[in-house]
């Protein structure tokens, strides 16, 4: 598997379809925190992914680290709210252990998401069971790890595992009281909602998994 | 959608490019570098050396942050999405465009972007420019946690933003200045009831559904579920619902001074908040609770959103003096 490689198509490639994908699902991410919080959530993606796509084409010739930093810095700039410092926080982070490359090892792709991830839960001070996008990602993270290095799964195995216990962290967050964020304060009333920024990040995963190779 | 906007989009921007054409001798808006078009500052900011005030948060609560920038008030607010806190690099430059030396304070609700973006701000302002800037979150809203300073902020903001402008003008220095903003938040509740949902015009319809006839009781700013929801009721039973949790929680007991804030989330009429107001009015002279001076307006809003919430301020002397004093700002002035 020290062959496997991920070349800086493969994350040009996410990025494209992360534009879609905050497109697509906007409505959807509008529902469920309309349920919750206050509707801003889909909006919000889509006004920082948009961002991303009038650049990205000006970025490409870039590393890929610095490409996800453009990403990160531009949704940090454009989101504003909580999304926009966690999900930029992400992408700022993600390219980090690979600066300057322009194809990673699926070893160094997993350093990427723990170093994505590890910011979100930094900034958002959250943890598992808290009801926020950590619900979807650190699980994930967590499985991805063992797939690879424990159980010999391929990474494009690996990936999908990571993607399914990543839905089902999300779907964790529906029956939990939220302890972070804006649906924090409203106690059980929180109970029976999918927690929005659960519900993009394993958006986010699927799209990862969906261009690997 | 009984809106008047043009994209989506675009209606932060348009707004603000409305706003500071309309209040052009009040404010102006500072477009380039790290401000992204999304600082309002005002024309009397760094005209004396004292504390800067900046205040903001997400769009959709006017007047609330922008239309208290001017002289003797807020030096300059940043302006977020709709119901989104502004990102970390307007809250920085917004220090950057008002700090005279003497430091700054952010006044904003307490809400997880918020803090997360403002705190950013303030992070920067500190390593790249050395200058201090000092947060104090507005926790007004009674019935959104148990615990003070969980809670959200709400149209006690208002205050919060009068009397820290007065102290700082008046020059007193930071510490100073902080120690008021949080005497006058620990002396303030608020709570609301809400009758509609704003629309949002990313959707181009309301956030939530609420069937016609209905209330809720408690419900946030941005439509954070309340505490309870039942049928509209006649105005002096609402306003007996709220003013119980607000009176019982500071307490408010008699021999007390307030200012009284009736406050409209967008939709609802003047006349409908007078009428709620007398009744805020018989309730404080039965408890023995006196009236200092009152506002009765839209001064923290939800967009369209039909309801009212209620704000108690225990004053002492230095808040009143505070309230008092001179400010000229686009929709609000003390003479």
């Amino acid at each position: 598997m020290s062959d496997y490689i991920l070349n800086k198509d493969y994350f040009i490639a996410v990025i494209e379809d992360l534009i879609i994908m905050s497109e697509e699902k906007k409505e959807y991410f509008i529902q469920l925190d309309s349920a919750i919080g206050d509707g801003d959530h889909g909006m919000n993606l889509s006004i920082g992914f948009r961002e991303v796509n009038k650049n990205l084409e000006a970025w490409k010739s870039e590393d890929i680290n610095t490409i996800f930093k453009n990403v990160g810095t531009a949704l940090l700039d454009k989101v504003g709210g909580a999304a926009g410092p966690l999900y930029g926080g992400f992408f700022m982070k993600f390219g980090l252990p690979v600066k300057g490359k322009d194809e990673v090892t699926f070893d160094e792709f997993i350093e990427m998401m723990e170093s994505g991830v590890a910011i979100i839960e930094k900034r958002g001070k959250a943890v598992v069971g808290d009801a926020t996008m950590v619900c979807t990602l650190r699980p994930a993270v967590d499985a991805l790890k063992k797939a690879y290095h424990d159980d010999g799964l391929s990474p494009k195995e690996a990936m999908k595992m990571a993607m399914e216990v990543g839905a089902q962290g999300s779907d964790s967050t529906v029956p939990l009281i939220a302890k972070k964020g804006r649906a924090m304060r409203l106690g059980e009333r929180a109970i029976g909602h999918r927690d929005p920024g659960s519900a993009s990040s394993a958006a986010m995963l699927e799209v990862f998994y969906k261009h690997m190779p | 959608m009984k809106r008047f906007i043009n994209d989506p989009y675009d209606v932060v921007e348009e707004m603000l490019e409305g706003y500071v054409l309309a209040h052009k001798d009040y404010v102006e808006l500072i477009k380039e570098g790290e401000a992204q078009g999304r600082v309002v500052v005002s024309k009397s900011a760094k005209k004396k050396d004292k504390v800067g005030v900046v205040i903001g948060g997400g769009s959709g609560h006017e007047p609330l942050f922008l239309g208290y920038v001017g002289k003797g008030f807020v030096d300059a607010a940043v302006i977020g999405n709709i119901n989104t806190s502004p990102s970390p690099d307007p809250c920085y430059a917004a220090v950057k465009a008002v700090d005279t030396g003497k430091g700054c304070i952010y006044l904003y609700g307490n809400y997880a972007g918020d803090v997360m973006n403002f705190d950013m701000g303030a992070e920067k302002a500190d390593e790249e420019d050395g200058i201090r800037v000092e947060t104090v979150l507005t926790t007004d809203d009674v019935i959104s946690s148990e615990n003070i300073e969980d809670r959200r902020g709400i149209a006690g903001m208002f205050f919060m933003f009068k009397t820290t402008s007065a102290k700082a003008d008046m020059g007193a220095d930071l510490d100073e200045v902080v120690a008021l903003a949080q005497k006058c938040n620990t002396n303030m509740r608020t709570m609301g009831v809400a009758m509609s949902s704003p629309t949002l015009p990313s959707k181009g319809g309301p956030i939530f559904e609420m069937e016609e006839g209905d209330m809720e009781i408690g419900m946030g700013l941005h439509g954070e579920p309340g505490v309870r929801r039942g049928k509209i009721e006649p105005a002096d039973k609402v306003v007996d619902q709220i003013m119980d949790p607000i009176l019982a929680d500071l307490p408010y007991v008699a021999g007390d001074e307030v200012y009284v804030m009736v406050n409209s989330l967008g939709a609802t009429p003047l006349q409908d908040l007078h009428i709620c107001f007398r009744r805020v009015a018989q309730i404080l002279e039965e408890k023995g609770i006196k009236i200092y001076k009152s506002i009765v307006g839209t001064m923290a809003s939800s967009m369209d959103m039909a309801g009212m919430s209620i704000t108690l301020l225990k004053l002492d002397d230095e808040l009143k003096e505070l309230m008092d004093y001179p400010c000229d700002a686009p929709y609000f002035t003390q003479v």
